[in-house]
């Protein structure tokens, strides 16, 4: 304990200090056979861990994977072994020098009193009056011209970073187009596009939807070609209008719907069309009760009524469910009597709807 | 020549014994109408008779074991809150009833949110009586034949080629409550889309052309006989598949997954730190004193 020299001043303990108890000494202490099984224990663990080592280079090359991977207990035979291997390698050196520290290292009791936390003094003193010359040197106190241009040079250096950032991307107002549906208030739907099934971009009739079913749909465009077959619209562009356009059809009893002010002719024999976009942040919803006709967005469970213009019922959802009114074409086929009337999604800023 | 000349002859002199006329008929008769029968045993009217005497067989039945709830013509039962005991049943077809009563989901055992599978009450005899005897209440969905859910006509192309066309029907259409592997999830209300892991083709194809309770229907029109078959062969794939990423731990996704992370995971952490900082054995040994 030399060294020490600002311990506190011992002060008479009300009570005696009893001292440490007497130590007892572990078998690996007192006895060599148990030190040397020790010993081999944690070599043993040292040489089990090189082996995983090994295994999982084994593995790396020998295990097949891609399409014809092999398999072990149905299972993928490669992120197995390699899995088990490299874990055991780690695990089993961590092990090691666990069994290492509680058998073999020293095993003494050590006593160290605590020293105050604070700095002594005289340290304090020293440290505040260096601050208080420092500030006394530079002035900053008696010339306010100084202090006043250096905060104002600071603040404008914000302007150069508004700018760059305002320009890492274009504004909505600056693609907003009602034409091609870009921004966020247009979706491809227009006048007379047809609606079609997803994945399979087949035209819908009236007749085809029986009362309790549920399409999910999206716009004719998104499944157009060229004369060589080659789809119009493919890419980060497809991806953005399939996001925003992408809706449910379903069929119910008309007797079923209250539709809301304005929306009587947007269903075409109480086959309503709505967008499958939540408004509270965009997850793509089609998990209906068909019997309730209320559909329920599996992220956090907001819950529209789609027999009364997609009320919301339930969950954190601010808005309705955008309906997209609906009519029938000359070939009897179902289209869009316009693009959505409101925008689809979650909330933005510059919402004026 | 002559023999066939002479054998000729021999013929024509039977032909005209007294008796040729009354055999010639009776043969004609006989053979007339043994091909009749052989060929014509499910004529239509003895298959409406048969189908007469199904739909009273189930329509005893009926009565015994449905009508307590769905009425004693298959009406339904309506409560004061307008909620119903039972639904009505006309017009669901046969296919509704082989996928409830055969799964054993109908008769219940309880009122509840939605039928549990459970073994079933009534033998194949009885569910083919029970859906005739439902199939007279009003046209509805008949049950699917084997080759309209089966890929097993198809060559090994077209069947990979079904298999992913049903995999993203499946993906956009079902997902959302069955999950994207088809292990179900939970509903509203207390109710659940049940796991597709251990269905069969056929409660597959039926459950999507009829839409048990509050699942969507899925007609012909919304998808075709095909794209159903595409879809049950993509959940049958999925039965197959060997898990490449490891445990699947119920393929339940994120849920199943964090649990195990924080009990397993962070429990066996636990069982560590407790180990490292666990007493050594000690004994009563005193060291020896080094010389």
């Amino acid at each position: 304990m030399s060294g020490h020299d600002n311990l506190p001043v011992q002060v008479e303990e009300p009570i005696d200090n009893p001292g440490l108890p007497e130590h007892h000494w572990r078998p690996t202490d007192v006895d060599p056979k148990a030190e040397k099984r020790a010993e081999r224990q944690v070599a043993a663990l040292f040489g089990l861990s090189a082996v995983c080592a090994v295994l999982f280079v084994v593995a790396y090359f020998a295990l097949e994977v891609g399409d014809n991977h092999d398999t072990v207990l149905g299972m993928g035979a490669s992120n197995v072994a390699l899995g088990a291997s490299l874990g055991g390698a780690l695990l089993l050196i961590g092990v090691g020098i666990i069994q290492w520290a509680r058998k073999l290292m020293a095993d003494v009791e050590l006593t160290e009193q605590r020293h105050p936390a604070a700095s002594s003094d005289e340290d304090r003193a020293l440290t505040v009056a260096a601050l208080q010359a420092g500030l006394e040197e530079s002035g900053i106190a008696r010339r306010p011209l100084v202090r006043n241009s250096l905060l104002g040079a600071v603040a404008i250096l914000g302007a150069p970073a508004v700018v760059l950032l305002r320009d890492l991307g274009p504004t909505n107002a600056q693609v907003s187009d009602a034409e091609t549906g870009a921004g966020l208030e247009h979706t491809v739907w227009k006048k007379g596009m047809r609606v079609v099934r997803d994945v399979v971009g087949t035209p819908i009739r009236p007749s085809d939807v029986e009362i309790g079913d549920l399409f999910n749909a999206e716009p004719a465009a998104i499944f157009e070609t060229d004369e060589n077959g080659q789809p119009l619209i493919e890419g980060v562009p497809l991806q953005v209008a399939k996001s925003k356009a992408a809706v449910v059809l379903i069929r119910m009893d008309p007797a079923d719907n209250t539709p809301a002010r304005g929306r009587e002719n947007w269903s075409v024999d109480g086959i309503l069309c709505y967008s499958k976009i939540c408004t509270h942040v965009g997850c793509p919803i089609s998990l209906n009760e068909r019997k309730t006709h209320h559909l329920l967005c599996p992220c956090h469970q907001s819950t529209f009524d789609l027999a009364d213009a997609g009320r919301v019922i339930f969950g954190p959802a601010a808005r309705a469910l955008p309906q997209l009114p609906i009519a029938v074409d000359s070939e009897g086929y179902i289209v869009a009597q316009s693009d959505f009337t409101e925008p689809v999604g979650p909330s933005f800023w510059e919402r004026d709807s | 020549m002559r023999f066939l000349n002479r054998s000729a002859g021999r013929l024509s002199r039977h032909r005209r014994s007294r008796l040729a006329g009354l055999a010639l008929l009776l043969i004609g008769l006989l053979t007339t109408g043994g091909i009749t029968y052989a060929v014509m045993p499910s004529s239509q009217a003895e298959d409406a008779q048969s189908n007469a005497v199904q739909v009273e067989e189930g329509r005893k039945l009926f009565l015994q074991g449905c009508s307590f709830c769905h009425g004693q013509n298959g009406e339904g039962i309506a409560t004061v809150n307008g909620d119903n005991y039972g639904p009505s049943l006309v017009g669901v077809g046969a296919a509704a009833v082989h996928f409830q009563v055969e799964t054993g989901r109908m008769p219940l055992a309880q009122p509840g949110v939605q039928g549990q599978v459970k073994p079933r009450t009534f033998s194949d005899e009885e569910v083919e009586q029970l859906a005739a005897f439902v199939a007279s209440l009003g046209p509805g969905p008949a049950r699917p034949n084997p080759e309209e859910y089966s890929v097993a006509g198809l060559t090994e192309e077209e069947r990979e080629a079904a298999i992913s066309r049903g995999g993203q029907i499946f993906l956009t259409n079902c997902t959302a409550c069955h999950n994207f592997n088809g292990k179900g999830g939970a509903m509203p209300q207390g109710g659940f889309a049940p796991n597709l892991s251990d269905t069969e083709a056929v409660h597959i194809y039926e459950a999507m052309l009829t839409g048990p309770g509050q699942m969507d229907s899925f007609s012909n029109g919304n998808l075709s006989p095909e794209e159903k078959r595409d879809v049950i062969a993509y959940l049958y794939s999925l039965r197959e598949q060997p898990s490449y990423g490891g445990f699947t731990l119920g393929g339940l996704g994120p849920v199943s997954e964090g649990m195990f992370a924080w009990l397993i995971g962070i429990g066996g952490l636990v069982g560590f730190a407790v180990w490292i900082a666990a007493h050594t054995t000690r004994t009563t040994k005193k060291k020896k004193v080094e010389a």
